[in-house]
């Protein structure tokens, strides 16, 4: 299977996804630049975590209007995997490839720390190795992962089943304590309608050795390669 | 010469004549301007210079001791980490965000210069205490500070892609109009692949990179040497302003160039901007240089050239390149949108000659400007106060609510837990990150992918300290055990401590009682470093960390910053901090029976209002054993740590409260001195390590064979209660209250 990893100027999770895929998944991965348009003969496309373009404007805009950006949105329409972490997920949003939007933080600060997320839907391509209300533990880190979409389309995505995962503590309980960011019904991540397109604020890369504290993150990982 | 303008300049009459004897002429006002910066206290350490000899610099692992922008250690047959810690503290208090942010990308920029992947920071700060905000005359108060201040650090940490991944927080009245603000980072290379900062040839052509140059921070050096005033408010134009997704670029561009071997040195724009650069390059390759001003990339329109020289712009970086390769560096530069321009070349001259659209606005030999920056032999003279503080017995202390003490110790913000900090750190990018902030020291894995590629099996450990009061109460055995201290949070991890890298935050040099505490602190911390063999391999000092008030003068602690760091064969062996198992053994190691003394403690200081008391002298010997013993024996040791500010108690409870889950303690100290001695003393070298009951009698045999004290006091239990007794006294306990009063401070006053 082959994985392309987005180098938007300012990403910073790329090395470190680009890593886990090489070494601890053993699967082949390409760095595709920002500034590329051709895609062909991948498998999935990672849009990682970091600073795209500085977060000029607002996380995630200036990246949604790159040439990358473009042929990844083409890739998703013919059915492509595409995945968007954190950083990821909020040029996802802003280009439009999911719904929604990821606001600042409702406290204002920036998060790091290891979060507990359940599993709602392990009917997708990035959670068919997870049970349905599977609690995982994954690292998140981030400013602006309020996740925030109208009452109509939230309808709309639950009966579809887009809501993935959710923030949850460590028995699975979907609380407002567990919620890190003030995310709307404490969503951690999303997907498109085709469940082709995901979006998640935690850092499944960053749980994929058990020396970091937790490799939870295999289970998302994972569940993409039995998807090809 | 009129003394306004040199004082404008942060110069001397005497040293104004000094410069005309130098150069056999008057300066022109540009020539001023790179003197006044580079010859500031800042750049040339013209006060503390003397004192910093007395340092080791060496060990056979010492890559590069100071003088290069950061010191390397070598960790295995391949690789080698570069790192250094640097203050921030004057731009910090004008503008807490900025200040800070532009002191974390002005450190990771030095690890960069060397060759080296910046793979982690840590950050030491000290704050006033905000529980006395309100209070103050013409003093801000710490809490937005302490916000602007981790924000800023955040902000550009967490963007850049470093993660942040410990340091202190000390809150302290005397840093309310300093606070000091110092940083740390850390690189990895492969040990052949170092690079300097320095030219190899003559007319090799000098590459400027990054981010265009504008007004900010022009005369920044100057600023960082002076006191503050009510003035220093008009400074806020001094203060640069960072831009870390400019030094992610350049973080990516400069360690391309390197693995392609198109540059031949590097360096990093600091302070004194491009004349300071250039002009340190000269010195070290033993060249002239030659500088075209039209040639700089400028933000804005209408900058003279004197501005241009001085500026003090961010994430802007010096390439030595040979002529044939400079189209390629350019090419590169271009790709990840930076700036870049051939702005000089080396020369023959020795000198710096400086030329502005066709006219020669500079030419100064560079020895004069970097090599001959006076020197102060100034007085020194034993502080009064010591008389006083030295006289204290702590017999006389009255008698204490033992359980309201241990509260008021375990909350007190110094001590209290310093998650509100850390969460706002991104400490996990770069997925190296094994042993997270919240423990003795944090641990490092030593991998990454690209550019470039490294994969050592080994580990690194880093722990910072720096407690200005001992040093304070005894300059001399207090920078004994700034650094015995630091030294040892990397040892309790198992790992063999390497070397340090220091800041010496000090007040105002021209006061003889503050060199006085320079002169004792550098010698203390050189003989520790000595018997320790953890050499000195780079560092920097900050001074006038003085605030001027219209009534007095007040003075930061002397505050040496020290930075330890060791290697670990495997990261997998990294001991932890925290308890790991109930029915697990409770044991104390090392002076376990030596007189507690409370002098300078947290105790002393929060329950009884005082610092006070001298410190006696730290026993190396017991630590270069306790050392040993731990990584001998660290296949048996399930936990340790040290104790230290707090004291014994804190250490026994700390590790008590993991992350997701509170052990209960049952605590029996058989001793014959006042308990609260007993409990919060922090002078003695002792360790408190868990193990299980088989291993116990196997490490009490080790232990007695190396000559250690060995104390079994108790066991970690599940029932979340804590029953100790100590001495006559006894005390019940439920462990979540005490957590939740170590837990709870730092959210509500600085929230």
């Amino acid at each position: 299977m082959k994985f392309g990893v987005a180098v938007y100027p300012g990403s910073n999770c790329d090395y470190d996804t680009y890593r886990v895929i090489r070494d601890v998944l053993n699967e082949e991965v390409n760095f595709i630049d920002y500034r590329e348009t051709n895609i062909k003969g991948y498998d999935c496309i990672i849009l990682p975590g970091g600073f795209s373009f500085g977060d000029y404007l607002r996380p995630g805009a200036l990246a949604s209007h790159t040439p990358l950006t473009g042929a990844v949105k083409d890739f998703a329409d013919k059915g492509g995997l595409v995945i968007g972490i954190c950083n990821g997920f909020q040029i996802l949003t802003e280009a439009h490839l999911l719904p929604g939007a990821l606001l600042p933080n409702a406290h204002g600060k920036f998060v790091c720390k290891h979060q507990y997320i359940k599993v709602e839907n392990n009917n997708t391509p990035f959670t068919n190795n997870c049970e349905k209300g599977q609690v995982l533990k994954i690292p998140i880190a981030h400013h602006d992962g309020n996740y925030f979409v109208d009452e109509d389309t939230l309808k709309e995505m639950e009966d579809n089943g887009q809501i993935v995962v959710r923030y949850c503590d460590k028995e699975g309980n979907i609380t407002d304590e567990a919620n890190p960011n003030g995310s709307i019904k404490n969503i951690a991540g999303v997907c498109n309608k085709e469940k082709n397109v995901f979006g998640l604020m935690p850092h499944p890369e960053r749980a994929a050795e058990s020396i970091l504290g937790t490799d939870d993150g295999i289970y998302i990982l994972k569940s993409i390669l039995n998807s090809i | 010469m009129d003394e306004k303008i040199l004082s404008a300049h942060g110069l001397t009459l005497e040293e104004y004549k000094r410069i005309i004897e130098l150069i056999g002429r008057e300066p022109n006002e540009v020539e001023l301007g790179i003197f006044g910066a580079l010859w500031s206290e800042h750049c040339s350490y013209k006060s503390s210079k003397p004192f910093l000899k007395v340092f080791p610099t060496d060990a056979p692992w010492v890559i590069q001791g100071p003088g290069e922008n950061a010191g390397v250690v070598e960790i295995d047959d391949k690789y080698a980490v570069a790192f250094k810690v640097e203050s921030h503290n004057h731009p910090s208090y004008i503008e807490p965000f900025h200040g800070a942010a532009t002191g974390v990308g002005g450190i990771i920029r030095d690890i960069l210069s060397m060759g080296a992947r910046p793979v982690c920071a840590f950050d030491s700060l000290r704050f006033g205490d905000p529980r006395n905000d309100g209070n103050r005359k013409n003093i801000k108060d710490a809490k937005p500070i302490a916000q602007g201040v981790v924000k800023g650090i955040g902000f550009y940490g967490n963007c850049i892609g470093v993660p942040t991944i410990g340091g202190e927080v000390v809150f302290d009245e005397v840093y309310a109009g300093n606070p000091l603000v110092n940083a740390f980072c850390l690189g990895i290379l492969e040990k052949d692949k170092m690079y300097r900062a320095r030219a190899t040839k003559i007319g090799q052509k000098m590459v400027m990179v990054g981010s265009a140059t504008g007004r900010d921070g022009i005369h920044g050096a100057t600023m960082a040497s002076a006191e503050f005033s009510e003035e220093t408010e008009d400074k806020r134009p001094n203060v640069q302003i960072g831009d870390p997704f400019f030094g992610k670029r350049l973080i990516e561009c400069t360690l391309e160039v390197m693995q392609k071997s198109l540059i031949e040195g590097c360096q990093d724009f600091g302070a004194a901007g491009l004349a300071g650069s250039t002009s340190e390059f000269g010195s070290k390759s033993g060249m002239g240089v030659r500088v075209y001003l039209e040639n700089v990339p400028l933000r804005e329109e209408g900058m003279t050239p004197y501005e241009i020289l001085l500026s003090e712009s961010q994430e802007r970086m010096l390439y030595a390149v040979d002529e044939d390769k400079v189209d390629e560096v350019l090419k590169i530069a271009k790709w990840y949108g930076l700036e870049a321009a051939v702005i000089g070349e080396t020369t023959d001259t020795k000198r710096m000659e400086v030329f502005y659209k066709g006219e020669k606005i500079a030419d100064l030999p560079i020895s004069a400007i970097v090599d001959d920056a006076p020197v102060y032999d100034r007085p020194r003279k034993k502080p009064e106060y010591l008389e006083e503080t030295q006289k204290f017995d702590q017999n006389e202390l009255p008698e204490v609510d033992l359980k309201e003490a241990i509260k008021k110790v375990l909350s007190s913000p110094t001590i209290a837990k310093k998650e509100w900090v850390y969460r706002q750190y991104d400490h996990e990018v770069g997925i190296n990150t094994v042993v997270k902030p919240g423990s003795d020291a944090a641990v490092l894995r030593v991998k990454w992918a690209v550019k470039p590629e490294i994969n050592s099996e080994r580990a690194v450990a880093i722990s910072s300290d720096g407690n200005g009061r001992w040093v304070y109460l005894n300059p001399y055995e207090g920078g004994k055990r700034v650094v015995a201290e630091a030294v040892r949070n990397i040892y309790v991890t198992g790992a063999k401590p390497l070397a340090i890298t220091d800041c010496l935050n000090w007040g105002n040099p021209e006061n003889p009682e503050i060199m006085w505490q320079f002169e004792q602190a550098t010698k203390g911390m050189a003989d520790a470093c000595k018997k320790l063999n953890t050499p000195v391999v780079g560092g920097n000092v900050s001074l006038y960390n003085e605030t001027v008030l219209p009534d007095k003068r007040i003075n930061v602690y002397p505050t040496p910053v020290v930075v330890a760091v060791g290697v670990l064969d495997k990261p997998e062996d990294a001991i932890p901090s925290f308890y790991q198992q109930e029915g697990d053994v409770i044991v104390i190691i090392g002076e376990v029976d030596k007189e507690p003394i409370v002098n300078g403690s947290e105790y002393l200081k929060e329950v009884h209002g005082k610092v006070t008391g001298d410190l006696p002298p730290i026993d190396l010997d017991m630590e270069l054993k306790l050392s040993s013993f731990i990584r001998e024996n660290k296949k048996l040791i399930k936990s340790a740590h040290d104790v230290s500010d707090g004291g014994l108690i804190t250490a026994l409870l700390e590790p008590a409260f993991q992350e997701e889950k509170t052990f209960g303690l049952n605590i029996n100290i058989e001793t014959k001195h006042r308990p609260d001695f007993e409990l919060f003393d922090e002078l003695r070298s002792i360790i408190v390590i868990s193990t299980s009951k088989n291993n116990l009698p196997k490490l009490e045999e080790e232990a007695k064979k190396i000559g250690i004290g060995f104390k079994v006091i108790g066991k970690v239990d599940n029932d979340s209660k804590l029953t100790l007794k100590v001495g006559n006294a006894e005390i019940e306990e439920n462990m979540e209250e005490l957590r939740k009063n170590w837990e709870k401070t730092l959210k509500e006053l600085l929230d």
